[in-house]
Order: C-alpha cells, then structure tokens, then sequence
C-alpha cells in the first residue's frame, strides 16, 4: 500500500501540484438476509484502489482507479493533475488550506469478534431463528432479517509527510415485521427501521442485539398496529424515544452544521442551510438543557462516525456544537476552517470509498445526556404521545421544516404510558422544536445509534453517522400532518 | 505476452488523452477474455459471472467556480456459483489470476453454506436481444477542459446578472457483460453526459437539469438561462396558505413523484403484500388520461436490453387508461405467480424480485404555457426534493418544493411562493390530472430518469410552508 500512496504523491508532485494526497482502500463487506424463512441475498465484496487530490495552481483535481500497477497509478497521478488544470479555468480564488502538522501514525477500532471469521452457517442460523419468531405471529405477512459487515483498511499519505494507516470494523443487524390488512401495511422494526443498529464494533454488537428474543414482540407489534387507534392531529408534547431522537438530530443538526453546505456548495443537489455564519455564537438553538456535540473520537463510543484521523489527515476531534441551546460549532476541514476564523480543521472529511473525493461528512453528532430517568419523565408527563422507530423522514434543502413519522406510537395519560396508537408523525420548524425540549433522560437510557445510508454529494457518497441520543420530552409540537385527511 | 503490451499501450493512450473516458474502457473482447477465466476456473454446477466497467468524470461548480473536479475508473467481476440448488454471489475489482480465482471460491463457500432454495431456478441459456444503439463517441471523448469551459460560460451568465451558480456537469461511458455456463452471453455499453444547475439569489432560486446518452443533446447554456430565468422570477416569495392547490408540475417534479410507484408494480410486491396495487390489479386507480408502460427500447429511454438473469427485456403495459393491467417479473417470480417473464429481474441472489426501470407515460398536448394560461389560481413546481413515503398502500408521500415555485393568478405567474411541504396520494394526484404535456425525457433528483409529461393537478395537498 505505501509504494503505490507513495508514487501517486511523487507524480503528482513531478507534474506540479502543489499538495497532494492519496488514500489506498481496501475494502471487503459481507451481507446476508432472510425473507420469509428464505435465505434472500448472500453476498460477499472486496474493493481495492487509489483516490489522488491534488491542489495545482490553486484549483483542485481528483482522479481514482483500481489499476495499481505502477504505470496506472502513474497515469490516474497525471489525471488527477490534468483536472486540476481545468479546475483553473473556471476559478475565482486559489483553495487555501489552514495548516495541519505531518502524522504517522496507526490505529485500528477496538472489537472482540471479527464477524468475517464467524461462519456463514451461524450467521444465518441466527436470522433463519429471528425470521421464524417473526413468521409465526399470526398477521405477519413478511419477515426480514438482515446483517451487513465492512472492513476498511485504509493508508492516507499526504505531500507534508503523514503516514496514517487506519482499520475500521463494523458490523450491523436489524429484524423487522410487515402486516398488510385491509388498506393497511404496518411495519415493525428492530433495534431500529432501516437496516437496524449499526457501529463500529466486532460481531459482538450482533450478539448483543438479541433478535430472537425481541422478534415475537417486533412482529405482535406490527400485527396489532392494525387495531390500533390512529394517533391524533393537533398540537401536543410528544417523548421521542433514542433512534427517532437520533435521526432528528442527523436531519436538523447534523446536516446544518456542515460548513461546506453552509457555504453553498452543495447548492446544487444537497442544499444549503439556514445556520448562515452569522449566528455562529449568536442563534439560541434549543433550550439551556440542550448540548450537541460532534465527537469522532474512540471515547465518545464506537459510532460509525468514529476514526483516529480524518481522510484529509487531521486527528479525531470533539466539537461543541450546541451548548446550553447557543449554536457554537460547524462541521470543518482544512479549506473552509478559514471561513468561521478557525486555525485548524475540525478533522471531518470522509470519503464513502477509494473512488470518491473526501468531503465534509458528519461524525458522531449527539444530544449529550440529561438528568431523568426514562420512568420518571413517563411519570412527569400528564398528555402526550411517546413515539417510536423512525418509518418516515423529510427536510426542506435549507434544514427548516422537517416531518418525521414513526411506527409506533403510545398514548401518556396521568403520567402512565396507555394504548397503542398507529401512525404517529409530528412536524415543525428546526429551532423551535428544539427550543421546545424540556427533559432528556441520562446516560443509562443513551444509546450511540449508527445511520448507515447517509447520502450526499455528487457523484453521490453514502456514509455512515453516529448519533447518541437518550429519549427526551418536547412541549407544543404539531402531530398529525402527515396523515391528515383534511 | 499480450496484456502487458495491451497495458503500455492503454498508458501512452491516456498520456496523450488524459482524463477521457474513452481512453480507459476496455473493448467488449476484453471483457469476454475475463468472463472466460472465471468460467474456466469454476467447478460449480453452474456459473454467472457480471463484469462491469465505469469510467466517469464530474466537474462541480458552486459561486460561479469550480470547487470539485473528479474523474475514477472502476470494473468489478461479480461471480454466482450454484452448488445443489444453492446459490451466492462475490465481487472483487481485481482480475489477477489469484483474484479471480479466489472470488470464484469465494462465491462458492458462500453457496454451499445456506439450506438448499426450492425455488432456485437453472440458469437460462442463451437469449436474443434487441438492439440498443446507446454509445456515443464524442461523448466518450469529453474532456476536463471541455466541461471545464461549460461551466465558465455557466458561471459568466450568472454574475453579469448578479447571480450565484451552482451545479455539475458530467461525462462517462460505462460497459458490462453478462455470461453464464448455459452459454448465456450479453453485452452492453453506453454513454452519459448530465448537466444540472441552481441559480440563486439573495431570497430566490431556480433550477434545470438535463442528461442523454449524447452530449451534444445537453445544453448547459439553454438549462443555465432557464434556471437564472426562474430565480429571477421567483425573487420576494410570498407565504401562501397550505391546503389543497391546483399544482402544474413540471416534468421534473411528476417524475420524481411518480417514480416511488415503480416497485409497486413488481410482482413479488404484489405476492408479498406490500404493492399499493395488492389486491387492486384491473380497477380503476387513475383517471382515463393516465397510460403508462415499461419501454426500454423507447428512443429517450437509456438502459440494458436484459435483466439481472440476463433476460431479454418485453415492452410492458403497466397501466391503461387508469387501470393498473400488468405486472413485471423475474423468472422466478413469474414461476410462482403463474406469470411470464418479462425481462426485469434483479441480480440473484435477491429478496426483491425485480422492477420495472423505463417507465414511459403516455402524454398529452397542452404544453406548460398553457396549464399555466388556464388556471386562475394555483402553484407552479420546478422540482421537488426529500420525498419519503408516509403510507405505502394509498401512496401518500411527503416532500418539499424547492427552487422555483411560484403563484399563478388569473392564468399568469404573478410571484414566487415560499416553498411548501405536501403530504399526497400519488393514486389520488393521477386521478385528479387535468392536463398533460407531451411526454419528455425527464431527469430528478429522487427518482431515476423516465419519460413523462408534465402535469396540471387538482386539489394537491400542501400541508405546511417553510420559511423561504
């Protein structure tokens, strides 16, 4: 891997780039899933290339390719320079960087069970048992399981001399439950909808999840939601259990604070952002009891946002984001830190794989714990709705209004959690809904959940975020949009 | 002693042409020579093997700059081995002998480590396939240099009317081929080129986007003038009240809308329950004005002519008149269902089935102009954006509008709305279209690219409005 980093930075620098780095990924995956006591795919990958940024004459090129012989990362070298020239003729101000020091360095995320080396047989053996908890609940017209695992070895060599070799492993699985009745489909998931939990962690954390045990309940769950009452429209407090909260977060936190979209370059396909640089230090965000950080580094927990370095070799950081509800932090890397008077990167650019050009991507964004207990905010809490599972999710380009809808929600009466109620949804504007929040449970109930799919960018990347979130209670929220049938 | 000289030779090539798609494409014999490897090195009772080869470059500009400039090559050798009536799938980006050797193993382990499937069918054999004629040189031969002096022109309309631009131009050329041990053998190559743009200003904005097979039907400048030409339009957006509105949606809008009904029309969505046409084939679910098809031979369409299984794609009437009449199915699917194969299934092993991908509506003959000129009020949509869906059996979506919305008035745009979410059945939107445009190429950003009109609609439901 170093010889071929090492004479990608050496042609590039030959042909006249002023910086260059290069990121050498080998990439191997493994999925698996059930469908109705089926096996459905078994599939496993293995990827293996170069990405070459260079910066010449100010404006930058990347080029990417699976050839690594000598001549061919020579050649993609030369592209990568060739685009860059082009890149000046359509330039307004050379790309300046804030300095960063050379690193060399190791480091690999800590795991007990490397699920490559866990048999097939048992992987399956354990969806084929949670697909048959779920196929034997009366109603359940399909049961899914799924498990998906991705080993990253990565090299980062740069023209100021970093050396960064980094291991990254993770690991994920989810269970989820689908009735059709009448002119319905409900759905059921677990640990959480879209793909279920995922971390940066051994097979461990699949062990952890205990599938078989959760499926019956999964699956009387969506069978019941049939029965349910529909959940009310109106104004209301609604209790946002940890996965839910940790997609809020993702939306309209996550997303908003990245700089480059705050400087309107993804004006195009993502969108921008209402946190212009104004209200840096200004914008009261939430409530005093909100605290948001975006933390990468291993003690935060081993959340698919968690690395020892950045892929532009910048060191895993913890960012204030939110602190008592001011707005104080963006997401950054070495060309936009300038913008908000910043002197280094706040260590944020990822790329998806060795084919895609690193770009500001979140971490672990998280909602720090508060003070309650689960039981105790239930008790508090005299009318409001306690939702569940995320089933739905939308953000205008800007990060204002947002709609989320869940699987699941429960009626809070007289501070006890009663009916079951289906098709919950609320919506609002970003910073009243969080001005809005007035409890949030301790670390005990605080879970670092891991968004897999998070897409941006062009040609597109999807990434994985980290979000930890404990459930937390917020006051005069509109519920029922999404279902209305007004 | 051939591939190393192939070798140099594609070296000095990309020396004199550099960052050219065309230049790194291997040729069809390349990619049979690989094919026959793997072949070669398999024991298994039958064997698949789907290379496929991507060389795209993309330039992205954001205030009136270039701030992204990227070009990768990638090829992938996807192998299925069936062992017993077990099958799986790996994939690997090398072709060195060890490396094909080892994702042939691979896929083997992995097949012989799952309960035998009972609906596994044989591999088909070999097919006939219509032609599709999809590459185009000059496209192929786009240039960083070319796309680079697009954008500046781009860039250059903008700031002479104080405006900011943001967007992507892209080139590429992709090829793949698909063989089996049944003598299946297809093969396939085509070309893109896309040009997207946001025009914005201070408390406004506008968009266009276009892509083809050709460069040469892609105007940067047209879909720049048109998108500025928006932001201008929609400057000092009013909040109007939600609630149901006649809407003309753009092509771009109905697309990215209608493009959530394409798995509905699986048959294994059906079989499972999860299709919002469950127990609702041959009724009437859309007006009379609404006739959709799965064409992958229609000339603005773009795509393979076979599926997943290498499959010959059929022309497929999905809906007549606003009666949902045809599924489509994968072997497989086809098999339980009692049904034909129609060409669209997805790579095995999957849990999906298939899909249709070349959705065609039928269109009418009122163009934009007119919806607008006949309606006395409503809300005029560019592009919609975020759309997920909140129940899948009445297809009720959700979304925003987003970069050119604006109010019409007595048959004229009178102003720029702030954009709205809407929470709407797409069953109900096609029940409810007033008027269609003729049907264009169309391209979103939530959905794939189809061909589809334009669309008036009566009573579509805003439920909420944003802040600009």
């Amino acid at each position: 891997m170093l010889d071929v980093a090492t004479t990608a930075i050496e042609t590039a620098k030959l042909r006249g780039a002023s910086y260059a780095d290069a990121r050498v990924m080998d990439i191997r995956s493994r999925e698996l899933s059930t469908k109705n006591g089926q096996v459905g795919s078994l599939s496993e990958s293995e990827s293996l290339g170069i990405g070459i940024r260079v910066l010449v004459r100010g404006a930058w090129g990347f080029a990417a390719t699976d050839r690594l012989t000598r001549e061919g990362i020579q050649a993609c070298a030369a592209e990568a320079v060739a685009i860059a020239k082009a890149s000046g003729l359509a330039k307004r101000a050379d790309v300046e960087m804030v300095p960063e020091p050379a690193h060399v360095d190791t480091w690999q995320n800590p795991f007990v069970k490397d699920p490559f080396r866990i048999s097939i047989e048992s992987q399956l053996a354990l969806l084929l048992a949670a697909d048959r908890e779920m196929s034997r609940v009366k109603g359940v017209t399909i049961a899914e399981t799924s498990m998906l695992f991705r080993r990253i070895d990565q090299l980062f060599v740069s023209s100021i001399g970093s050396v960064i070799h980094q291991v990254k492993m993770q690991s994920g699985a989810g269970i989820v439950a689908t009735s059709f009745a009448g002119t319905e489909i409900q759905k059921r998931s677990y640990p959480n909808s879209f793909g279920g939990q995922h971390q940066l962690a051994g097979y461990e954390l699949v062990e952890s999840l205990d599938l078989v045990g959760n499926a019956q309940r999964v699956a009387e769950e969506a069978v019941a939601l049939h029965k349910a009452a529909q959940s009310p429209e109106g104004t209301k407090t609604i209790i946002l259990e940890s996965s839910q909260l940790g997609l809020q977060i993702h939306e309209s936190v996550g997303h908003p604070i990245e700089l480059d979209r705050v400087l309107g370059m993804e004006a195009n396909f993502a969108g921008m952002s209402f946190l212009t640089l104004d209200k840096l230090g200004k914008l009261r965000y939430g409530s005093d009891i909100v605290n948001v950080v975006a933390d990468a580094r291993l003690e935060h927990g081993p959340g698919l946002g968690t690395f020892g370095y950045d892929d532009e070799g910048v060191p895993a950081q913890c960012t204030d984001v939110i602190k008592a509800g001011l707005f104080t932090g963006y997401l950054s890397n070495r060309e936009t830190a300038p913008a908000i008077g910043l002197k280094r990167s706040g260590g944020t650019m990822r790329t998806e794989s060795w084919n895609r050009l690193p770009m500001i991507r979140m971490t672990n964004i998280s909602l720090l714990p508060g003070t309650w207990t689960f039981d105790d905010l239930i008790a508090d809490t005299d009318d409001a709705i306690l939702m569940e599972t995320n089933r739905s999710w939308s953000i205008d380009d800007r990060r204002y209004q947002f709609q989320f809808s869940t699987e699941i929600g429960w009626e809070i009466k007289g501070g006890k959690k009663t009916r079951m109620l289906k098709n919950p949804s609320y919506s609002g504007i970003t910073t009243e809904f969080w001005n809005s929040c007035d409890a949030i449970c301790s670390r005990e109930h605080w879970t670092l959940w891991g968004t897999p799919n998070c897409g941006k960018g062009q040609p597109m990347q999807t990434m994985g975020t980290g979000h930890g979130a404990s459930p937390a209670r917020f006051r005069n929220i509109k519920i029922g949009a999404a279902f209305s049938k007004a | 002693m051939k591939t190393p000289r192939r070798k140099v030779r594609s070296s000095a090539r990309r020396e004199e042409i550099p960052a050219v798609a065309a230049a790194h494409l291997p040729t069809e014999a390349e990619l049979h020579r690989i094919a026959e490897r793997v072949l070669k090195l398999s024991d298994a009772d039958e064997t698949e093997v789907d290379i496929s080869v991507n060389a795209d470059a993309l330039t992205r500009f954001a205030n009136n700059a270039i701030h992204q400039n990227v070009a990768d090559l990638s090829l992938t050798v996807s192998v299925r081995t069936v062992f017993g009536g077990r099958t799986a799938r790996a994939t690997t980006n090398k072709t060195d002998e060890e490396s094909l050797r080892r994702v042939v193993a691979s896929s083997g382990t992995l097949a012989r480590s799952q309960p035998k499937d009972p609906n596994l069918l044989p591999m088909p054999g070999r097919q006939k396939y219509a032609k599709v004629a999809r590459f185009d040189a000059a496209t192929a031969g786009a240039t960083p240099a070319d796309r680079a002096r697009a954008v500046e022109h781009v860039a250059k309309l903008a700031a002479i009317r104080g405006q900011t631009a943001a967007g992507i131009f892209t080139t590429g050329a992709s090829a793949s081929l698909l063989a089996n041990s049944s003598g299946l053998v297809a093969a396939y190559r085509q070309t893109r080129a896309e040009f997207s743009v946001t025009i914005l200003e201070d408390d406004s904005s506008g968009w266009a986007k276009s892509n083809s097979p050709a460069l040469a039907n892609v105007d940067p400048q047209e879909l720049a003038e048109r998108a500025s030409n928006k932001a201008i339009l929609s400057r000092r957006p009013r909040e109007l009240e939600p609630g149901p509105w006649t809407v003309i949606l753009e092509p771009a809008a109905v697309l990215d809308l209608v493009g959530f009904l394409f798995y509905d029309f699986a048959g294994t969505a059906v079989h499972d329950k999860r299709s919002c046409f469950t127990g609702r084939l041959g009724k009437k679910l859309m007006g009379d004005n609404i006739t959709l098809w799965d064409d992958a031979f229609h000339p603005l369409q773009h795509g393979t002519p076979y599926d997943g299984e290498g499959m010959p794609r059929q022309r497929v009437l999905l809906v007549e008149r606003g009666v949902p009449q045809n599924l489509v199915y994968s072997r497989a699917t086809a098999k339980k269902m009692k049904a034909k194969p129609t060409g669209h299934g997805f790579s095995l092993p999957n849990e999906w089935g298939e899909a249709p991908f070349n959705l065609v509506f039928d269109g009418g003959s009122d163009s934009v102009e007119e919806m607008v000129g006949s309606t006395e009020r409503g809300i005029l949509v560019t592009r919609l954006w975020y759309i997920r869906e909140v129940d899948p059996y009445e297809k009720v979506l959700t979304g925003m509008t987003r970069d050119g919305t604006f109010l019409v008035e007595g048959g004229s745009i009178v102003a720029g709305a702030r954009n709205f979410r809407f929470n709407q059945s797409v069953l109900e939107m096609l029940r409810n279209v007033a008027a269609l445009s003729p049907s264009v190429r169309s391209t979103g950003e939530e959905s794939f690219e189809m061909v589809v009109p334009a669309m008036k609609v009566h009573g579509f439901r805003f439920s909420e409005v944003t802040k600009f």
